[in-house]
């Protein structure tokens, strides 16, 4: 990457915006904590162990998605418009944004750094099966790809899945099966414990 | 613009790197690097769409040779001196010569208030959607030189309107401080033969959010 000293020019970007009193340093570290500490990936994992269990629920996701994952708490910045994309046996869902970098904030939190690479962004909409080689997942020929490229404010939750051998799970231990890249579609939830 | 953001459909990246969850930032500046452009971004002076064109119309080295988060960062020293927030020179010998302008300033005690509101898009315009879901449309050949958000790639393309979400705010205007000009947008479905010819996976479809303007109906001369 070309960032030469992008630190210290962070650094002094910073110290100009406090000087010239258009930033509260402390609101800069709330911000931080927010998308580091909070608001993360495990909250789409509820929002998709909830449709998992509760059918009533599952309907609602499907009917405004924005609403039925603030039922649940979660909301907001870049999830403003929400839309919950349902993996079956004959379709699989992914995510991307080819233009820059847009991603469901409130239910996955702040977007891996592949998720912004132009290796993810230029070959999802051309190559999906070959992307999800990348992280070793491998569909039958004959299940259907859809990718959601998001070039709008609509933001794309994947809701993937129950896997096989899940039956009589509680909820909690099912949303700890729920990964990141489920629920963006570059992955499969697993039985056999978090991956 | 056709500018190095509109990656879709771009060969010789190389693979993918997958990550583990649960680590959004790689270094300390990035951490900042964010912050900052959401502070800064709450004062109002410019919208997301302003940022995303900022970012976007970076010269195709620079977009392509920087990480994300410093595409951020070159992206608000832009916009900071073209609001006139802070003066080039400023940026350039990295300090600052005097107080600044009154801002609306974000403060930590409301941040959380912040970002749990978001700011939602859709706009009540009361004008119809011009198209209803299963119509056939064909998007615009289109090559503006200000911003948009139809991909290349799905430019001249036929394909079928999947769900219409209302009037959402025009990112081709409001990036430029032309006002708002809400529009219908719509999620409409390519075959992927139809984007990438024959030799493209049978079984593939993509989608993409389109403003009205983006659209017509199919059969009509695509200019």
């Amino acid at each position: 990457m070309g960032d030469g000293d992008i630190a210290v020019r962070v650094e002094a970007l910073e110290s100009i915006l406090v000087e010239k009193g258009y930033i509260d340093p402390d609101a800069l570290d709330a911000i931080v904590d927010t998308y580091e500490n909070d608001v993360g990936p495990r909250n789409g994992a509820a929002v998709v162990a909830r449709a998992w269990v509760d059918p009533d629920y599952r309907q609602r996701l499907r009917d405004d998605a924005t609403a039925a994952i603030g039922e649940l708490g979660f909301g907001g910045r870049q999830g403003e418009h929400m839309v919950a994309v349902e993996n079956t046996p004959d379709e699989h869902h992914l995510v991307v944004c080819t233009l820059c970098s847009c991603y469901p904030w409130p239910v996955l939190g702040l977007p891996p750094t592949w998720y912004k690479s132009p290796a993810y962004r230029s070959r999802a909409v051309l190559d999906p099966r070959g992307v999800l080689a990348d992280f070793g997942v491998t569909l039958p020929a004959d299940v259907r790809i859809t990718v959601h490229d998001s070039t709008a404010e609509v933001r794309y939750l994947v809701v993937p899945m129950r896997p096989a051998g899940t039956e009589g799970w509680e909820e909690r231990e099912l949303a700890a099966i729920v990964t990141r890249d489920s629920m963006i579609g570059t992955g499969l939830p697993v039985a056999s414990g978090p991956s | 613009m056709n500018g190095a953001a509109d990656l879709g459909g771009m060969m010789g990246f190389g693979p993918v790197e997958p990550e583990p969850e649960g680590h959004p930032f790689h270094a300390d500046w990035e951490r900042r690097a964010l912050a900052l452009t959401l502070a800064v971004g709450a004062a109002g002076r410019w919208s997301i769409d302003a940022s995303r064109h900022a970012r976007e119309s970076l010269p195709p080295a620079q977009y392509l040779t920087s990480s994300y988060y410093a595409i951020w960062v070159a992206a608000l020293e832009k916009l900071l001196v073209a609001h006139g927030l802070v003066a080039a020179d400023e940026i350039a010998q990295r300090r600052s010569r005097g107080p600044g302008e009154p801002v609306r300033v974000l403060r930590a005690a409301d941040v959380p208030k912040v970002l749990a509101a978001g700011s939602r898009y859709e706009r009540a315009t009361g004008e119809p959607a011009r198209f209803r879901v299963g119509e056939r449309v064909r998007t615009r050949n289109m090559h503006p030189t200000g911003h948009t958000r139809l991909p290349r790639y799905a430019r001249g393309r036929a394909g079928v309107v999947e769900r219409v979400h209302g009037a959402h705010v025009l990112p081709d205007a409001n990036a430029h401080g032309a006002g708002e000009q809400p529009q219908h947008l719509y999620t409409v479905r390519f075959d992927a033969r139809e984007l990438w010819g024959a030799s493209a996976d049978p079984a593939l479809t993509v989608t993409i959010d389109a403003w009205e303007s983006y659209l017509e109906p199919e059969g009509h001369p695509v200019r």
